[in-house]
């Protein structure tokens, strides 16, 4: 499907990435976002509230990220798009409503433009510190998707691949920004709408007495229906079957939790985002993602220009893991470099995948 | 372009920093600019050491004291602040540094600031800030001297060789 022409800004702007990801939203169709503003993410919110109503929308500043994190899931519901955009200390607050929107398979998009914490931290600094939050924030066993943005023209493209993410695996995918992307003004070029594909809702095609909301059909995702069309279902975070009423018995949480999870898992080839530079023959490759992954460009560049060789492996996707790509380079790797701004959090899982593959070596730690 | 701030709303010292390339820009704060605009005093001592080696000065000329700068350094001064008074608003001195930043760097075409004025301001101070920047321009020109050792215009005030 192709996108709806009144959202599109089609043209060159010179906007910041919080611009850029609200062009990038209303770009793919969403018509609803509920917020509470907080630096460095203000300006997704300001500049939809301004945008919204010129193409028919709602915007609702909500009392705080709680309420605006389920509130948003009321309109999905209700059959909008739907996102929310918060930064570290309200992305903390919506923990418990990511949760909801994986068990009820609400497909929607939290922005986090990530900046220093813990707590009210650095507002005005960049971080990626929430990468672990954005994976296992959530109480509960489940799968995300997380994307990552280097360029405000990222923060337009990958908006648009988060929605259609969101959709078309009926999930809450996090898309992590940080305040450099997210403040950093730079040349965004918005395609024509007919150039721009839209993942649409997986609606029921049944009829109101044929419908189980959670029936999968076959498929690992089921197909929805909204508030108001006349069709009976019930939404709990409560464990429940495919009727979607609560059923609290240990073979309905194992057949629910075990299809949350691989229907992501099982689809990782087709969610797995990565931009790749020389790694043919590298021996040392640097991992990296969001603004990191530009500094490091220059490092690379400087390390190549000595004779090293070294490879690139940026992760567009960050959740779920690309272990697969991390394995098949560490045998033929002495070392990994993984450069992010916190102490630590993906060269974890580029441990975890390397381990007892790679050469000398397993990964560098950012030091202390 | 980035941006600098404090979680203070008015009042506190903020930056802009913009790079321009025709390579991809893979850093994207500045770290020795050649051209820096100055508007506090506050802002002079704490960023002019930064300033490349040879770079460009420009400062509001009743708000900065210029003192102990490289002697490579070149100069330019505009009284930014009288001149948006002389239309009303003070507010506006940012467009008329902007027009003196066109007129004495020589950088950008006047006509594409000109337009980028216009659009990064409300349509209803268009008009305001345009003639703002038209004043900045203006006092920019009339003070380039030809030196006849670079065969440029210039105006070169405190830092002479």
């Amino acid at each position: 499907m192709k996108a709806d022409p009144r959202g599109v800004l089609t043209g060159t702007h010179f906007i910041d990435g919080d611009h850029a990801c609200c062009e990038g939203a209303l770009a793919v169709g969403s018509r609803f976002a509920a917020g509470y503003p907080i630096t460095p993410s203000t300006e997704v919110l300001e500049r939809f509230a301004a945008r919204v109503p010129t193409v028919g929308g709602t915007f609702i500043q909500m009392e705080d990220e709680l309420a605006a994190s389920i509130t948003l899931q009321g309109a999905v519901w209700g059959g909008a798009k739907a996102f929310t955009v918060t930064s570290g200390p309200g992305f903390s607050l919506m923990m418990e409503h990511i949760g909801y929107a994986v068990m009820t398979e609400t497909p929607c998009v939290f922005v986090d433009v990530q900046r220093g914490g813990p707590s009210t931290g650095l507002p005005t600094l960049p971080a990626q510190a929430d990468m672990m939050q954005a994976r296992w924030g959530s109480h509960g066993d489940y799968e995300i998707i997380a994307l990552c943005p280097n360029s405000p023209q990222e923060c337009f493209d990958l908006t648009i691949k988060a929605f259609n993410f969101s959709e078309d695996f009926r999930v809450p995918v996090m898309f992590m920004m940080d305040e450099v992307v997210g403040h950093m003004t730079e040349k965004v070029v918005i395609p024509p709408a007919d150039e721009i594909e839209v993942v649409p809702r997986r609606h029921t095609k049944r009829s109101v007495d044929d419908y189980l909301p959670y029936a999968t059909n076959g498929d690992q995702v089921a197909e929805m229906a909204h508030a108001g069309e006349g069709y009976k279902f019930h939404v709990t975070g409560l464990t429940h079957d495919e009727h979607g009423y609560p059923n609290m018995t240990p073979q309905t949480q194992d057949k629910l939790i075990r299809r949350l999870q691989s229907k992501i898992r099982d689809a990782v080839d087709r969610i797995t985002l990565l931009e790749e530079d020389g790694l043919e023959g590298a021996d040392v490759v640097v991992v990296s993602y969001g603004i990191t992954s530009r500094v490091a460009q220059r490092a690379i560049e400087l390390a190549r220009q000595q004779g090293l060789r070294v490879g690139k492996l940026r992760l567009i996707t960050c959740w779920p893991f690309p272990e697969k790509r991390i394995r098949e380079l560490a045998p033929d790797t002495k070392a990994f470099v993984v450069p992010e701004l916190n102490l630590g959090q993906m060269v974890r899982e580029v441990e975890r995948a390397a381990r007892a593959l790679a050469g000398r070596a397993s990964s560098c730690r950012p030091s202390s | 372009m980035t941006q600098n701030f404090g979680p203070e709303a008015r009042g506190a010292a903020c930056t802009a920093q913009l790079l321009l390339s025709d390579q991809p820009i893979l850093y994207p704060y500045v770290t020795q600019p050649d051209i820096m605009v100055v508007m506090s005093q506050e802002a002079y001592t704490r960023f002019v050491p930064e300033l490349k080696e040879g770079g460009t000065l420009i400062v509001e000329q009743d708000l900065v004291r210029v003192a102990d700068l490289p002697r490579q350094t070149k100069v330019y001064s505009c009284p930014a602040t009288r001149l948006a008074e002389e239309l009303g608003k003070r507010m506006v001195l940012n467009s008329v540094m902007v027009g003196f930043f066109t007129a004495v760097t020589q950088l950008l075409k006047p006509e594409a600031v000109r337009r980028a004025v216009a659009d990064s301001v409300p349509s209803t101070l268009q008009e305001l800030n345009l003639k703002a920047f038209e004043n900045g321009y203006g006092y920019g020109v009339k003070s380039l001297v030809f030196n006849p050792h670079s065969q440029e215009l210039e105006q070169v005030i405190y830092a002479k060789e």
